[in-house]
C-alpha cells in the first residue's frame, strides 16, 4: 500500500489540490450571492498589490506633476490665451443655458417631476486592473474608509465607467459596463426606447432588448435610464456605432455602442456615493406660481375691474364670479380650453382661489379665473389647431358678454407649456 | 546536446530563497494588473503564467509545481474578480505538466523554453476555456488566431524572463 502510495504520490496530490480547487469553485458558483466565503483571499491579494500600485501611481504623478508644473512649459502662454477666449465663449454659452435650465425647472416642478442629483461624489484615481482579457474590473484607491459602498455608480466627466462591485478598506473593485457580467438600464436619446447595455465575451458593448421593428440609427446617444437604481437617468453611456438584424428571427436588434468613456484608459473616475431624489421646489426655482402660469395661458385676462371691489365689498365670496343669482355660469373645465393640459395645476381647477401676484389685487378680483370666457383666448394663443370641446348651448348663454380685453401685456412667450 | 535526459542523475534540480519565491509570483500579479492599464495590449500576456512554468521547471518536482500553480492563480483569480479556481486549476495543471517534463526534457536552452512555453500557453487557454463555460457557465468565446498569437507572444516574452530569472537560482 505504502509502496503504491509513494509511486503515485504526484498524481495523487495533484487529484486532491484539484479536487479542492473544483469543490471550492463549486461553492462559490452556488453562493453567487455570498461573497464572505472567499473574501479573505480577495482581501490578502489585493492588499499585497495595491500598495504597490498605490506608490507607483504616487511616484509617477509626482515626477509627472514636477515635470509638466515646473519644467516644460512650452506654449503655455499661447494656450492660457486660447483658454481664456474659451472662457468668455463659455460664459456666455452658460447664460443661455441657464436660462434654458431655469425654465426647465419650472416645467418640472409644473408636472412634479422627481429630479435625481448627484449630491456627492468621491474622486478616485485608478491603480489597477483585472489583468485578464475575461474580466473586465478596475481597481480604485477610495475603499470602504472613504464612504464607498457596493453597487456605487462609478463614472467620469465624459460617461458612466461602471459600479463598484467589491470594497475593501482603502481600495474597491469597480466592474466595468463592458464586462459581460454587467448591465445597465439605458434609453436611447431621441428615440427613448428602453433597453439594458450589456458587455460582451469580446469586450463590446451592446444595448440589448430593443424590438426589431424600431428604428435605432447609428450615431444616436445613449443615456441612463435610471431603472437599474444604480445609474441615475441621463448620463451619457455611449453612441450607437452599428445596428444590425442578422437574424430575422430575433425579436431584438442587435445594437453596438461606444462607451461615452474611454474605458481602455481610466485615469480619475468619480464615485457617486449620494444620490438625491427629490421634487423641485417651484420657490427655488424663480417666482412660478398657478398664477402666473395661468396668466401666461391667458394672455387676455383682464386686469381686475373696478366692479370686482365693489362687489367684494358687497360680500362675494373669493373665487366668485359677480355675477346675478339667475345667470348661473358654468364651472369651467380645464379641457374645453385646452385639452390634454396639465390638470395638476391648481390654476386649472375650477373654483381654485388662486394666489394673487403681489402687484395686482387680491383673488375675488379676477373673476376671469373661473368664467370659460377667460378660458377661450388661450387657444389663440397657440396657433396650431388643438381640438376644443364644443360648448354646449347653456354654456354659451352663460358666456359673460363682456369682451376680455388684453389690458395686461402678454408674458414672456411660453414656449414649452406643460403638454 | 540532446534534449532528453538518460538518467536522473544529469537532472539539475534548483531552488530558490524565500524572497524569490515570494517577490517574483508577487511581482508577476502586480505588472499583470497595473500595465494593461496603460498598455490595454498587455491583457494578452500571462506573467503569472509564465513565472508558473519557469518555476515548475526549475524545480522538476510536480508536487512543488502544482502547488506554486494553484497558490499563483488563486492569487489571480482574486483580482480577476472571478470565481476563485478557475485561473487556479488551470495553472495547477500547468504547474504539474511543465515539473514533470522538465525532468525529462532539457529546458534550459532558448528553443525548448520556447516551445514549452508556447505548448503550455495553449494547454492553459484550453483548460481555462473549459473551466470557465463548464463549472462558472461563462460566455467564453474561442479563437484559434487570437490564442495562437498570444501562444507565440508569451512564448516570446518567456524565452527573455526565464533568462531574467535563472540568475535567482540556486543549485541544491
Amino acid at each position: 500500500m505504502e509502496s503504491v502510495l509513494g509511486r503515485y504520490k504526484n498524481l495523487i496530490v495533484l487529484v486532491v489540490v484539484l479536487f479542492a480547487q473544483v469543490l471550492g469553485l463549486a461553492v462559490q458558483v452556488k453562493r453567487t450571492t455570498d461573497t464572505e466565503s472567499s473574501r479573505l483571499i480577495r482581501v490578502w491579494a489585493v492588499s499585497a498589490v495595491t500598495p504597490f500600485e498605490e506608490v507607483f501611481v504616487w511616484m509617477h504623478n509626482g515626477s509627472g506633476n514636477l515635470w509638466h508644473n515646473y519644467f516644460y512649459l512650452r506654449g503655455v502662454r499661447a494656450e492660457n490665451r486660447e483658454l481664456k477666449q474659451q472662457i468668455e465663449q463659455l460664459r456666455l454659452e452658460q447664460v443661455r443655458l441657464s436660462e434654458d435650465a431655469a425654465q426647465a425647472r419650472r416645467l418640472q416642478a409644473l408636472f412634479g417631476f422627481k429630479e435625481q442629483f448627484l449630491s456627492k461624489t468621491i474622486a478616485a484615481q485608478v491603480i489597477g486592473s483585472g489583468g485578464s482579457e475575461q474580466s473586465r474590473i478596475v481597481y480604485i484607491d477610495k475603499g470602504e474608509s472613504d464612504g464607498v459602498r457596493t453597487d456605487m455608480a462609478v463614472i467620469t466627466v465624459n460617461g458612466i465607467v461602471g459600479k463598484v462591485l467589491k470594497i475593501f478598506r482603502s481600495t474597491s473593485q469597480v466592474l466595468l459596463i463592458d464586462d459581460q457580467s454587467s448591465g445597465v438600464g439605458a434609453l436611447l436619446e431621441k428615440s427613448r426606447l428602453q433597453g439594458i447595455v450589456r458587455g460582451t465575451p469580446a469586450g463590446e458593448v451592446v444595448l440589448e432588448k430593443i424590438m426589431t421593428d424600431e428604428s435605432v440609427q447609428p450615431g444616436e446617444a445613449v443615456l441612463t435610464s435610471g431603472g437599474d437604481r444604480i445609474f441615475p437617468k441621463g448620463l451619457p453611456v455611449g453612441v450607437v456605432t452599428h445596428v444590425a438584424n442578422e437574424n430575422r428571427a430575433d425579436l431584438f436588434l442587435n445594437i453596438r455602442v461606444r462607451p461615452a468613456a474611454n474605458l481602455n484608459k481610466l485615469e480619475e473616475v468619480l464615485v457617486v456615493t449620494k444620490v438625491d431624489e427629490k421634487e423641485p421646489n417651484p420657490s427655488e426655482t424663480g417666482p412660478v406660481r398657478a398664477a402666473d402660469i395661468l396668466a401666461q395661458r391667458l394672455p387676455s385676462v383682464p386686469d381686475k375691474p373696478a366692479s370686482a371691489d365693489r362687489a367684494q365689498a358687497n360680500g362675494a365670496q373669493p373665487g366668485m364670479t359677480p355675477r346675478p343669482p339667475a345667470e348661473k355660469a358654468p364651472s369651467p373645465q380645464p379641457n374645453v380650453a385646452r385639452p390634454g393640459e396639465a390638470p395638476a395645476t391648481a390654476a386649472s381647477k375650477p373654483g381654485t382661489v388662486v394666489p394673487a401676484r403681489p402687484a395686482s389685487s387680491s383673488p375675488a378680483a379676477k373673476p376671469a379665473e373661473t368664467t370659460p370666457s377667460a378660458l377661450k383666448p388661450a387657444t389663440e394663443q397657440r396657433p396650431e389647431p388643438t381640438p376644443v370641446k364644443v360648448l354646449d348651448a347653456s354654456q354659451v348663454a352663460a358666456k359673460p358678454k363682456q369682451t376680455p380685453a388684453p389690458a395686461t401685456p402678454p408674458p414672456a412667450k411660453p414656449q414649452n407649456g406643460p403638454q | 546536446m540532446p534534449i532528453t535526459y538518460t538518467s536522473g542523475e544529469q537532472v539539475e534540480v534548483y531552488r530558490f530563497n524565500w524572497a524569490v519565491n515570494i517577490g517574483v509570483p508577487a511581482a508577476a500579479l502586480w505588472l499583470q494588473s497595473f500595465l494593461p492599464l496603460h498598455f490595454p495590449f498587455f491583457k494578452m500576456f500571462d506573467l503569472p503564467l509564465l513565472v508558473t512554468i519557469f518555476f515548475a521547471i526549475a524545480r522538476r518536482n510536480p508536487i512543488s509545481g502544482l502547488l506554486t500553480g494553484s497558490v499563483i492563480g488563486l492569487f489571480q483569480d482574486a483580482l480577476t474578480g472571478l470565481p476563485l479556481g478557475i485561473n487556479g486549476l488551470a495553472k495547477t495543471f500547468v504547474g504539474y505538466g511543465a515539473s514533470s517534463l522538465g525532468v525529462k526534457l532539457d529546458v534550459e536552452n532558448a528553443g525548448a523554453r520556447f516551445l514549452v512555453t508556447l505548448v503550455f500557453y495553449v494547454a492553459h487557454e484550453i483548460i481555462y476555456f473549459m473551466v470557465a463555460r463548464g463549472l462558472v457557465a461563462l460566455n467564453l468565446q474561442w479563437s484559434w488566431p487570437h490564442e495562437l498569437v498570444a501562444a507565440l507572444a508569451n512564448a516570446f516574452v518567456g524565452v527573455f524572463l526565464f533568462f531574467a530569472l535563472d540568475r535567482f537560482k540556486q543549485r541544491t
